[in-house]
């Protein structure tokens, strides 16, 4: 059966009738399967929560143990089967490539297969294994940077920038503002891979995720927190990583002589970049560029594409061009993604 | 061009004056003639022109990519040269070598025929990264804003020479891109360009606008007080060389008021404002304004609206420049000048003498009452004429604003730090029960009201045109202006002179947003 019969779109969020199933809910619901642990799709107060092992990690630690009634960690590729059991719903996560533990969600229904990509990126992060293809009759796509002016550099050109502005000014600490969960790991990697070795200081808002990947086996190398330098001037000369909204707040004034960076995939338009006077943008993104996202819609090359999650227009229209059905989901709550882009 | 583009880079995102100042020299340090000194033209906006036409570059860019992704990339990013700067393919982001020079760009666009413009600036910008596309395209329709601006980039010359930034005021108009001669004297390798006869545009003085305490303060026995006409700012500048009219901001009008040039016959530099006037009889800036801006008037157009200048400052009389008298001594100079004029097209700016605060007050509001009049002038009748704004030595009092409660009906994405927020607001007011647009306001507001209206045009936006947005019409702003005039322009029937926001009065329903008819009735006649 076609899934514009059996899903929805309701004020929680992307629902499945037949399996009583939300996709990443706003609001606290019975049942909810979350793609990945970024605050705008992961919420606490749900009855029961489906999400793979490391997002339900994630959320154990950024709402506590009380963040679900009942929780069911799922692998990759493990099926689980929902709704009554004479007409089945069968859910299975996939890697989405975006974070520690992102995932897309096929749901297959009286033979039709639909995929919700989730947030998603093509790129190689080695904090989580790559986005797989998963062949599908509708495609839920994400469309975060969903238009054409946005193509993302390679990570290591961007860290290079970085790596370069501490030799040009010794003297000053450079802050960079990036999101708690996925960038912020990201970037410290990143760092490392182009041979940085010094301890990188963290603000004490990414500490316990920090701490997270190194449990979950990601080495990020000596972390120390900013709370703990008795001697704040020790700090010139050094990269300090504090969450985007940090930047230009109380806590940054006690740094040296700082100098802004912020890595971000909207640091691409020069006038975002400016407006949040940052001096250093940083192109890093954990979202596919328009050129990513158009090669996925032709690899996963499904009958159907349905768009949400960002700027809906543009790929909505690119899909039609391509001969694709289309169509934008209006999906509330989730934001302009300025932070996690 | 290398250089330049990383140059602009760096400058975008450095925000304190130093460091720009710092980049700026260091950049003149160890980059050559000519190239410098067309980097210094551009920052500072003195390039005389396009090397190409923005819609030369749309043009470009639609021959390559989809129209309805460019229209709505376009209005995502809110700016043309960002856009196709990002959009163009073959996307390099390793910064392109061996591309030409600053000054080779600038012969080859400024020689190049109609039709080897297009094909000259695509293969540049296949060779280009996104960086250096932005530049360029910047750079050659002259739309650089980078925070550098004419003063602060003399200021940086002054720096860089070790001089006054007077000095480089006082020659900048004599002098011209790509600068060679000026920044061979800053370096002290030869002597100071020579300008004297040249007709040229000499920096104006500015006034600040008058505060409560300042009035309190002030002894009316030791200002010249006189009236602010509402015209327009001008300098007539006449050697043996020639003559001309600029704007305060330096651009040469004299095309469009030859009748105000034909009988000035002095060598001298005269400070006025550019008025129509019917032999001492003063007409309406709106009745100025038929005359602004037309390259080649018609006769009968000159005839019906005969341009005059009532002349308030005198910064050269025959070869002698004034500008270090004080300004009691340059109205003595001023009064037997106009005496002596052939013309009868220059009028000499009346005083209006004040001995006690009591007094002062009384000439204002009878300034407020007089309709060619926008305040009063208050000037030390000891300040030199200094260019810039100096404090306290001019001031401006201007009669109070007019307010009505108006209905915001569009809204419009503003331009460079703006740009990602809706900061152009078109406003109506009731006629009946439709509401008919009245005029554009984009400033009066506080960047917290800013955001919160940006906010609130995303939330009740009910159409699209492009980059417009039509809004639900619930919002009333209570609407500052100066004036109100006729205009045959906007269906209403009339236009505000001025407008800005005054307030927001997000507690008023709409529907007692003023009428059409409530503004028309503060109409002058
Ligand atoms: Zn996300
Ligand atoms: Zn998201």
């Amino acid at each position: 059966m076609h899934p514009q019969h059996w899903m929805s779109v309701a004020s929680p969020g992307l629902y499945c009738r037949p399996a009583d199933l939300y996709i990443d809910p706003m609001e606290p619901v019975a049942q909810a399967v979350v793609t990945h642990g970024h605050a705008d799709h992961a919420r606490s107060g749900h009855q029961h929560v489906y999400a793979t092992h490391q997002t339900l990690a994630i959320m154990t630690t950024r709402y506590g143990e009380e963040m679900a009634q009942h929780t069911s960690g799922v692998d990759y590729a493990q099926s689980v089967t929902l709704g009554e059991p004479d007409d089945p719903v069968v859910m299975t996560l996939y890697p989405a490539g975006h974070i520690l533990g992102s995932a897309q969600v096929l749901l297959e229904y009286r033979g039709a297969r639909l995929v919700i990509s989730g947030d998603y990126k093509r790129r190689a992060d080695p904090t989580c294994p790559p986005f797989e293809i998963v062949p599908c009759d509708v495609f839920i796509t994400e469309a975060t940077f969903g238009l054409p002016v946005f193509t993302h550099p390679p990570i290591e050109h961007e860290v290079d920038k970085l790596i370069n502005s501490l030799q040009v000014f010794p003297h000053r600490c450079h802050l960079v503002g990036s999101y708690a969960l996925g960038k912020c790991q990201r970037v410290i990697l990143a760092l490392r891979q182009a041979g940085y070795t010094k301890p990188i200081y963290l603000h004490g808002a990414l500490i316990r995720l920090c701490q997270l990947y190194q449990q979950q086996g990601i080495e990020l190398g000596e972390l120390i927190a900013v709370n703990d330098v008795e001697d704040k001037a020790t700090l010139a000369g050094e990269i300090v990583i504090a969450p985007p909204s940090a930047l230009a707040d109380r806590w940054s004034r006690a740094l040296p002589d700082v100098r802004t960076v912020n890595a971000s995939g909207w640091m691409q338009i020069r006038a975002r970049a400016r407006q949040k006077q940052v001096e250093l943008p940083m192109i890093i993104s954990d979202h596919c560029d328009w050129p990513e996202l158009i090669q996925t819609i032709e690899e996963v090359n499904p009958s159907e594409v349905w768009v949400t999650h960002g700027r809906e227009d543009a790929l909505v229209y690119q899909a039609t061009q391509m001969g694709y059905k289309a169509k934008a989901l209006s999906l509330l709550g989730y934001e302009d993604e300025q932070e996690t882009g | 061009m290398e250089a330049f583009s990383e140059l602009l880079e760096q400058l975008y995102f450095t925000s304190s004056n130093n460091a720009k100042a710092a980049l700026i020299i260091d950049y003149l340090k160890r980059t050559p003639d000519p190239d410098r000194g067309w980097a210094i033209a551009a920052m500072a906006g003195t390039l005389r022109f396009d090397f190409f036409k923005r819609n030369t570059v749309k043009q470009l860019m639609l021959e390559r990519i989809d129209p309805v992704l460019f229209n709505l990339s376009y209005d995502y990013v809110g700016e043309m040269s960002e856009t196709v700067a990002h959009l163009w393919p073959g996307q390099t982001d390793a910064p392109s070598q061996g591309l030409p020079s600053l000054g080779e760009l600038v012969e080859q666009f400024s020689t190049a025929g109609r039709q080897q413009v297009k094909p000259l600036l695509a293969e540049y910008l296949d060779q280009m990264s996104a960086a250096q596309r932005w530049s360029l395209i910047k750079l050659g329709t002259r739309g650089l804003r980078i925070g550098v601006s004419a003063r602060s980039m003399k200021q940086i010359l002054a720096r860089y020479g070790q001089t006054q930034v007077e000095e480089i005021e006082a020659l900048w108009h004599g002098v011209s891109a790509p600068y060679t001669e000026l920044l061979a004297w800053l370096e002290g390798r030869a002597d100071k360009p020579d300008i004297s006869e040249e007709v040229t545009f000499h920096p104006v003085m500015l006034s600040h606008p008058l505060d409560e305490k300042t009035l309190t303060a002030i002894e009316p026995a030791e200002w010249q007080i006189e009236h602010k006409y509402d015209g327009i700012r001008v300098q007539l500048v006449s050697t043996a060389n020639g003559k001309a009219l600029f704007s305060r901001t330096g651009d040469d009008i004299s095309q469009s008021f030859p009748d105000l040039l034909e009988d000035i016959h002095e060598h001298c530099v005269l400070d006025g404002e550019l008025l129509i006037m019917h032999g001492t009889q003063v007409d309406t800036f709106n009745q100025l304004q038929q005359r602004l801006n037309k390259k080649k008037p018609a006769k009968k157009l000159i005839d019906s609206l005969p341009a005059g200048l009532m002349v308030y400052d005198i910064l050269a009389d025959a070869e002698q420049s004034l500008t270090a008298l004080p300004l009691a001594a340059r109205r003595e100079h001023l009064q037997r000048f106009i005496e002596n004029s052939a013309s009868d097209r220059l009028h000499l700016s009346a005083v209006w003498p004040a001995n006690s605060a009591e007094q002062l007050r009384e000439r204002y509001n009878q300034a407020s009452d007089d309709t060619a009049v926008e305040g009063l002038m208050l000037k030390r009748t000891d300040s030199h004429y200094v260019p810039g704004r100096p404090k306290g030595l001019w001031y401006k009092w201007k009669r109070e604003p007019k307010l009505v409660d108006a209905v915001i009906m569009y809204a419009q994405r503003g331009h460079g730090k703006r740009s990602s927020f809706y900061s152009d607001f078109t406003f109506g007011a009731w006629q009946d029960d439709t509401l008919l647009p009245i005029g554009k306001a984009y400033s009066g507001f506080t960047d917290e009201e800013l955001k919160k209206l940006d906010n609130w045009v995303r939330r009740n936006t009910v159409g699209r045109f492009g980059p417009v947005r039509e809004v639900a019409k619930a919002l009333v702003i209570e609407v500052a202006f100066d004036a109100v005039h006729p205009s045959t322009r906007h269906k209403s029937g009339i236009a505000l002179r001025f407008p800005r926001f005054h307030r927001i009065r997000w507690d008023k329903p709409a529907n007692e947003a003023d009428t059409l008819e409530t503004v028309k009735s503060l109409m002058e006649t």
